[in-house]
């Protein structure tokens, strides 16, 4: 065993796939293993992955240790948690990150809990830093920063006392770069061996289903609040989106409402995005709505409130009715275009 | 079938709905001015348990882990159609992060006999980290499935379900015992019965001295006269394992959330001045 306790990413992959959040974790990996001065490595369970781990290497990824198995090919929790856990135990990260997806929240709490160590969901920021409990100090401890209470305030969680520090995060939080265009990632395969019984659930059916609205990689986001619950609104920012050649966000309030599915949620609590351009079309703009796209390039917010905590963050305001303004706004740049 | 059902539920302040009056002048939660409600998708894992043991018989319990006000939740469980409730109410459990309540809960579930299937909502609105679910399914050794959005069948002892995934749906199947979370789209959770409210207009707690469970009365009509209380002895833990000093997690610094104030830029909701931010989002290239 090294001395080093290494900055661990679970590589998620589904059929061969690899997640997109998993490739975004290691480049927020290599940041945190530069300032701790250790490696980046990664853990990985699947069927015939090789080539593609090595690929790992342009992300920063220095190792992968890979459980091989045919029947690791699509994710069920119990052999998944039993290699995971093997290959954290012989190879002692400090710092473990999942991506907050259905599967990275179904098998890191039960690894958590095998393991007896911290894990903090959903983070929307890592760092290093000091931690003191009492007389003891803990330099070099993951800061694990998350909204809490509705996105009303930001807690910062640490985890010192048991190793590794884990952390989920969700797609589009960290950016993924390629840091290194040709380097390969050695790729150490486990010796753990995996019985029938290590399988007892059986995947019967899978069905994929594209995503209706793609909000990540939109260029241009129109997005709809509660000012916005009626049908004449909402389709006034339909034909604005179309119009613009963007997609249609939703703020939680109403995605809660059911007015727009889920999947259309902007915010720390349904998706960070980072457009050119946001269109913010009666939000009053809670905190977790702020956070999750205040990075777009450009914000318009059109809001009756001229109070409305939207316009603190926007570069644009206007203050009117979305029935009167957004008309004028496809028709100006349909006239331009 | 005589299939055991333990439902876990937990009260939440109601965080979707914070309102003006929630939010303090210096910008920090006001706890007190929050509501405290069913955690709404424990409401769909009690919905499930009913369902099922409409179709397929057996007896369910509701738990929560909490302060005696808590009990509020297991009352509600009562009033639709739960079989027996227990409170677990200690100041040991102070300050437990999701290891600790885990650990705690799975004492509660050794205590109360274990169960066949526990079902838990997939998450809980005032930490939205889905963590304690599968947590107790590994300190009970018992297989999980997370996030379901139906419930097939039982056949067998095997239990076939469809799990919602980011980019669709899954059909899997496993042996019972099984812990299962329990999405929000399952099912539309139903009202309490008036004639269960009746029934259990003047249940109470069995208070601090009767941690003995001969002291629960004979059940009457099938109705519970007593939801259970148990503390930290009655369901055997270890202090230890317990609420701060069990929790792997600590939280080194709150803060209220500031983001940085733009200058922003008002136009008027005119022709003229829309048209003009139009035509200088297309000139710096914004929009194409």
């Amino acid at each position: 065993m090294s001395a080093k306790h290494n900055v661990m990413v679970f590589i998620e992959q589904q059929d061969g796939r690899l997640a997109e959040v998993s490739l975004e974790l290691l480049c927020k990996a290599h940041e945190l293993a530069e300032e701790l001065g250790v490696e980046v490595e990664a853990a990985a369970l699947g069927s015939n992955m090789q080539a593609q781990l090595a690929d790992l290497g342009q992300y920063g990824c220095r190792r992968v240790y890979y459980v091989n198995d045919e029947r690791l090919g699509h994710f069920t929790t119990m052999p998944y948690a039993k290699g995971l856990a093997s290959i954290i135990r012989t190879h002692q990260p400090g710092i473990l990150l999942f991506g907050a997806t259905t599967t990275g929240r179904d098998l890191a709490p039960r690894v958590a809990s095998e393991l007896g160590c911290g894990l903090t969901a959903d983070c929307t920021d890592l760092q290093i830093g000091e931690h003191k409990i009492k007389k003891t100090v803990y330099p070099d401890t993951l800061l694990q920063i998350r909204p809490a209470f509705g996105g009303n305030i930001i807690a910062t969680i640490v985890s010192p006392e048991s190793r590794p520090s884990m952390a989920t995060v969700r797609e589009g939080v960290m950016v993924k770069r390629v840091l290194a265009p040709e380097a390969q990632a050695e790729v150490v395969e486990e010796s753990i061996q995996l019985q029938d019984d290590d399988f007892p659930t059986e995947v019967l059916e899978v069905i994929r289903q594209q995503k209706a609205v793609d909000l990540k990689s939109a260029k241009i986001i129109v997005s709809a609040g509660m000012g916005a619950a009626n049908p004449e609104a909402l389709r006034l920012i339909r034909e604005l989106a179309a119009a613009l050649g963007g997609v249609v966000g939703a703020s939680r309030p109403l995605a809660d409402s059911g007015l727009l599915p889920r999947e259309h949620q902007v915010g720390q609590t349904g998706t960070t995005v980072r457009p050119n351009l946001y269109i913010a079309c009666g939000i009053s703009g809670q905190v977790q709505h702020r956070a999750g796209m205040s990075e777009a390039k450009r914000i318009v917010a059109i809001n009756n409130d001229p109070e409305a905590p939207i316009f603190d963050v926007a570069h644009y305001g206007i203050v009117g009715d979305l029935e009167d303004v957004l008309p004028k706004m496809i028709r100006a740049y349909k006239e331009k275009a | 079938m005589d299939l055991h059902m333990i439902v876990l539920v937990k009260q939440v302040p109601d965080t979707h709905n914070i309102s003006g009056q929630a939010m303090k002048e210096d910008g920090t939660v006001n706890r007190d001015a929050l509501q405290a409600i069913f955690n709404p998708e424990d409401l769909n894992a009690l919905e499930e348990a009913l369902r099922l043991k409409e179709r397929y018989g057996g007896r369910i319990t509701a738990i929560t882990m909490g302060p005696p006000k808590a009990v509020e939740v297991l009352k509600e469980c009562l009033y639709r159609g739960a079989d027996e409730a227990a409170l677990i109410s200690d100041r040991a459990f102070a300050g437990a992060d999701t290891l600790a309540t885990s650990y705690a809960l799975s004492c509660a579930i050794a205590k109360s006999g274990g169960g066949d299937i526990i079902l838990c909502g997939r998450q809980a609105i005032d930490g939205d980290t889905a963590q304690v679910g599968p947590q107790i399914a590994q300190k009970l050794g018992m297989n999980q499935l997370t996030n379901i959005i139906q419930i097939d069948s039982i056949q067998d002892g095997r239990m076939t379900v469809r799990r919602a995934m980011d980019d669709g749906f899954e059909t899997v199947r496993a042996s019972l015992p099984l812990l299962l979370t329990v999405h929000g789209q399952a099912n539309e959770p139903r009202s309490p019965s008036a004639k269960l409210v009746m029934a259990y207009k003047n249940i109470g707690c069995a208070g601090d001295e009767a941690y003995d469970e001969s002291y629960i009365e004979p059940q009457c009509e099938g109705y519970i006269s007593q939801i259970k209380e148990w503390n930290i002895e009655a369901i055997q833990a270890d202090h230890e394992r317990c609420g701060l000093s069990g929790s792997a997690t600590k939280v080194k610094k709150i803060e209220n959330v500031v983001l940085a104030a733009r200058e922003t830029k008002q136009i008027e909701g005119t022709e003229q001045g829309v048209t003009g931010l139009v035509k200088e989002l297309v000139d710096e290239h914004i929009i194409g």
